[in-house]
Formats: structure tokens, C-alpha cells, sequence
């Protein structure tokens, strides 16, 4: 510490421990700067040992605060903790406020806790374009777990589940009526549910909708997983359910490990990672302006009315795939 | 800047939004201006790390350091500038982010000005500063990370 990261040796100094090199790496990988790219090249072979648990839940619903809690009660066991907390960017201007580390302040000083801030950049799903590969970086550090908090979701994000081994979905009291619960969407990603602000009156009707779900789906033939995804009330205020949150998510990873599951989840969250490359990659070809893969034409054609939005996709595609 | 534009080019032309670390040290409970500095440098397209009140030096240089921010912000209203500065800088400095534009803003008098910038403080925004200056100051002065050693 106390001398700049040099740009050699970067994935070096990050294996040894060097929190500032690491702080500058998630940078550089952030921004899919070569030396990002390079260093996870050295870094990969290091990696695979982490729990990676995902957050996902209403804005406000006390995700930040729960991740607290978590890291307050991975520490007393010992572990080394790194949290990615993603809030969004704004459509219009680009720029974001990065507020859930005002939750995690009582860590400052802590040398196994890590919590790294992450704008969206439009990515969408309630996550950041290269949230996983950032979560490399720590996993190859030795955090574990790796605790990744979306940006507050609503009904539809679901890509933390195909990017987290646990996902923690947090439910809020007094948000509806148990017609909610019935919706499809997210609510079916959550390995465990999680009902914060358990202090508040509502807060037991909700646990208990939640846990009439799966009565439901029994009921109705559904085919169920073999995982029964349990609900668990918390209370930061009351300090309440955090142990009984982090033995649900043990039993949830031990499951995972029993049953095949987490071979098969990893192979879901690796493939994602590489889809996700192929299409950002995709993307900015077709954007850059002026360049080859350019709307250009096309979009004149579209908007004239000439050819349908479909047809302009084709050929694209078509001319992105003949370069 | 539009919807749809790279968000990797915001209207600052370079390839990454700045990071600003935005935190308000010491003991007072007046975080008007830490917010409004927040939101001022989130519309020019910024990411603003927001810590908020009663932020030790401790605190600030680990934000910075985990954060890896370009920009250390500080929002001071309490008059104790001068106590607070020195072991702010410290920390900072500790920590391996001395690399790091430090600007403040908030009632520091004039007089004091020379003595902040001998710390190390790059640029004091007094009362009635327009926002529009700073945000201009901080995009024009943020270091350009790739360059370092």
C-alpha cells in the first residue's frame, strides 16, 4: 500500500492481498479497459471458490441495510466479504448516485470487508454490464462469500438468478394483498424470501402469504423444484432473523452442492456471462457512429415507412456477419 | 446528452463517467449542500459515490480507496475546516489515493483558501460558487487515471 498501482504485476498485487490494485482492477474491468481483460486472464485459473449471493428487491425495501446485517454476521464467522451494490443511471444524463455504501459505513475499517459501488450504465435487469466479472476479481481475492445487491427491482428483473448461486428476494410489508404473491415474475427467482422491516403489523401476513405459494403450486400439480424456498422475517431496527437468513442460505449452498445443483447453476451464470459479452460486443458495433454496422440507411428506410423494424434487424445482421 | 447515446461518452467526451466520492466530514448535522453537490454532479453525468453526514478522514480515504474514485468532494458548513482538513488529507494520503482531486465547498473564508491549497486541496468552492463552476473545474481537472505509474 502507499505506492500507485503499476500497470505490471497488476493481477499479481491483487492475489497478494493489495486492496488498492483490487480497487483499481474492479476500475479497469469496469470499463472493459485492456488491462481489466488481461488481468482476469491471470486471474480466472483463481477463481470458483466464492458464494456469490444476490439481493434483489423493491427500492427502499431495506436491501442495503440487510446486506449489512449479513456482512456484520459473515464477519463474526470469519469470513472475508466483498459486496458489488448497484443502483441505476440516470436515462437521461448518464450520471447516477451511488448510495447504498451509506448503509455499510461501520466496515470502513474492516480489512476482509470490501463493498464496491456500481452504476447500472442503462444495463438493465437491476444489474451492471460487467457485474460478474468484477465479482471474478474478488472471488480470485479470496472473498467469499460475494454478496451482489441489484438495483431496486420490481415484478420483472430476473437476471440476478442467472448470475447469483442464492438469490435473496426481499418482499416489503404492506406493498398489496396476497394477489401479489400469486404474480409470476420475480417472486419465482427468490432461493429464499426474505421479509424485511418484520418489525411493522403487516409483516406477518406477508410471511405467511409467501409461504402459502408453494401450498398453491402443490395444490395445483405445478412442478416444483426440490428446493422449498423459505420465508424468513427480518428486523435490522429489532436485530432479529439475520441468523436464522444466514443459516437458510448455508442449507440453500449445501443444497446446491448435494444435489448437482450448483455445477449446473455455475455452467448457467458462466454461459450468461459469455452471452452477455457477445451481445454488449454486438451492440456497440451496431452503434458506434458512423461505422460499418451503422443504422444509417437503414433507420431512414424504417422511419419512411419503406421496410418493417424486423427487416432493418435482418439486414444488420446480415451485414455485421459479411464484415 | 440523449437516451440512447453511449453511456461510456457522456457529454464529457471521455470513455468512462468521473467517479466523485461526495461526503460531508465532521460534526454537524447540515447536509443540504453535500445533496445538492451530489445532484449537481449526477446531472452533468457523474457517478457520485454519496456518503453523507459525520464522515470521518478514516472514512473518506476508505470510501476512496474501495470506491476507486477520481474526485474526492467534500461539503464543509461547520467552520472547522482547518481542524478537519489536515488528517482528511492524511488518511488520504495513507491510503495510497493522494492521486485522487480533492475540492471542498462551503463557508471557508478567503483568508484560509491559501492555507487548503498548501494541504493539497485543489480548489475551494466558497459560498455562492455557481454549481455549473465546480462541476466545469472538477470534469477539467479529474485526473486522468490512465496516465498513472
Amino acid at each position: 500500500m502507499g505506492t500507485s498501482p503499476t500497470k505490471q504485476g497488476l493481477a499479481d498485487r491483487v492475489l497478494d492481498g493489495d486492496r488498492r490494485a483490487l480497487a483499481r482492477l474492479l476500475t479497469y474491468i469496469e470499463n472493459d479497459e485492456p488491462l481489466g481483460q488481461q488481468s482476469l486472464d491471470r486471474l480466472f485459473p483463481h477463481t470458483g471458490k466464492a458464494h456469490l449471493i444476490g439481493i434483489t428487491g423493491p427500492p427502499g425495501g431495506g436491501k442495503s441495510t440487510l446486506v449489512n446485517e449479513l456482512i456484520r454476521a459473515y464477519r463474526q464467522g470469519g469470513a472475508k466479504v466483498a459486496v458489488i451494490a448497484i443502483d441505476p443511471s440516470s436515462p437521461l444524463t448518464g450520471g447516477a448516485t451511488l448510495g447504498d455504501r451509506i448503509r455499510m459505513l461501520e466496515w470502513h475499517d474492516d480489512p476482509d470487508v470490501f463493498i464496491r459501488s456500481m452504476a447500472s450504465r442503462r444495463f438493465g435487469g437491476g444489474l451492471a454490464q460487467n457485474t460478474l466479472a468484477v465479482s471474478h476479481a474478488f472471488d480470485a481475492a479470496g472473498f467469499d462469500p460475494i454478496i451482489i445487491e441489484t438495483v431496486g427491482t420490481g415484478q420483472d428483473e430476473v437476471a440476478i438468478a442467472s448470475l447469483a448461486m442464492t438469490t435473496l428476494l426481499v418482499q416489503v410489508p404492506g406493498m398489496g394483498d396476497g394477489v401479489q404473491t400469486l404474480k409470476a415474475g420475480s417472486l419465482e427467482i427468490g432461493d429464499v424470501l426474505v421479509v424485511t422491516k418484520g418489525d411493522r403489523p403487516e409483516a406477518n401476513e406477508l410471511a405467511r402469504d409467501l409461504r402459502r405459494l408453494r401450498q398453491l403450486g402443490v395444490a395445483a400439480g405445478s412442478a416444483v423444484s426440490e428446493w422449498d424456498a423459505p420465508v424468513v422475517k427480518t428486523s435490522a431496527v429489532r436485530q432479529e432473523g439475520i441468523e436464522e437468513l444466514i443459516a437458510a442460505i448455508a442449507k440453500h449452498r449445501a443444497w446446491l452442492e448435494e444435489s448437482g445443483e450448483m455445477a449446473a447453476r455455475t455452467r448457467v451464470i458462466l454461459s450468461t456471462e459469455i452471452t452477455e459479452r457477445v451481445q454488449a460486443t454486438l451492440l456497440r458495433q451496431i452503434q458506434r457512429p458512423g461505422g460499418d454496422g451503422g443504422l444509417g440507411d437503414l433507420i431512414e428506410r424504417v422511419v419512411a415507412r419503406e421496410i418493417a423494424p424486423h427487416r432493418a434487424a435482418e439486414e444488420l445482421f446480415g451485414r455485421l456477419r459479411d464484415r | 446528452m440523449t437516451p440512447g447515446q453511449d453511456v461510456l461518452s457522456p457529454d464529457t467526451g471521455r470513455q468512462r463517467p468521473i467517479r466523485i466520492l461526495v461526503a460531508k466530514p465532521g460534526l454537524d448535522g447540515h447536509d443540504r449542500g453535500a445533496k445538492v453537490m451530489a445532484r449537481a454532479f449526477r446531472d452533468a453525468g457523474f457517478e457520485v459515490i454519496y456518503t453523507g453526514l459525520f464522515q470521518t478522514p478514516e472514512m473518506i480515504a476508505s470510501a476512496a480507496l474501495q470506491e476507486d474514485v477520481d474526485v474526492v468532494g467534500l461539503s464543509i458548513l461547520s467552520g472547522a475546516h482547518m481542524s478537519l482538513f489536515p488528517p482528511i488529507m492524511d488518511a488520504l494520503r495513507a491510503a495510497g489515493r493522494d492521486d485522487a482531486l480533492v475540492v471542498a465547498g462551503g463557508t471557508i473564508p478567503e483568508e484560509d483558501v491559501p492555507a487548503l491549497e498548501a494541504l493539497g486541496v485543489a480548489r475551494i468552492f466558497g459560498p455562492g460558487t455557481p454549481l455549473q463552476d465546480a462541476v466545469a473545474y472538477v470534469r477539467d481537472h479529474a485526473p486522468a487515471r490512465e496516465d498513472l505509474p
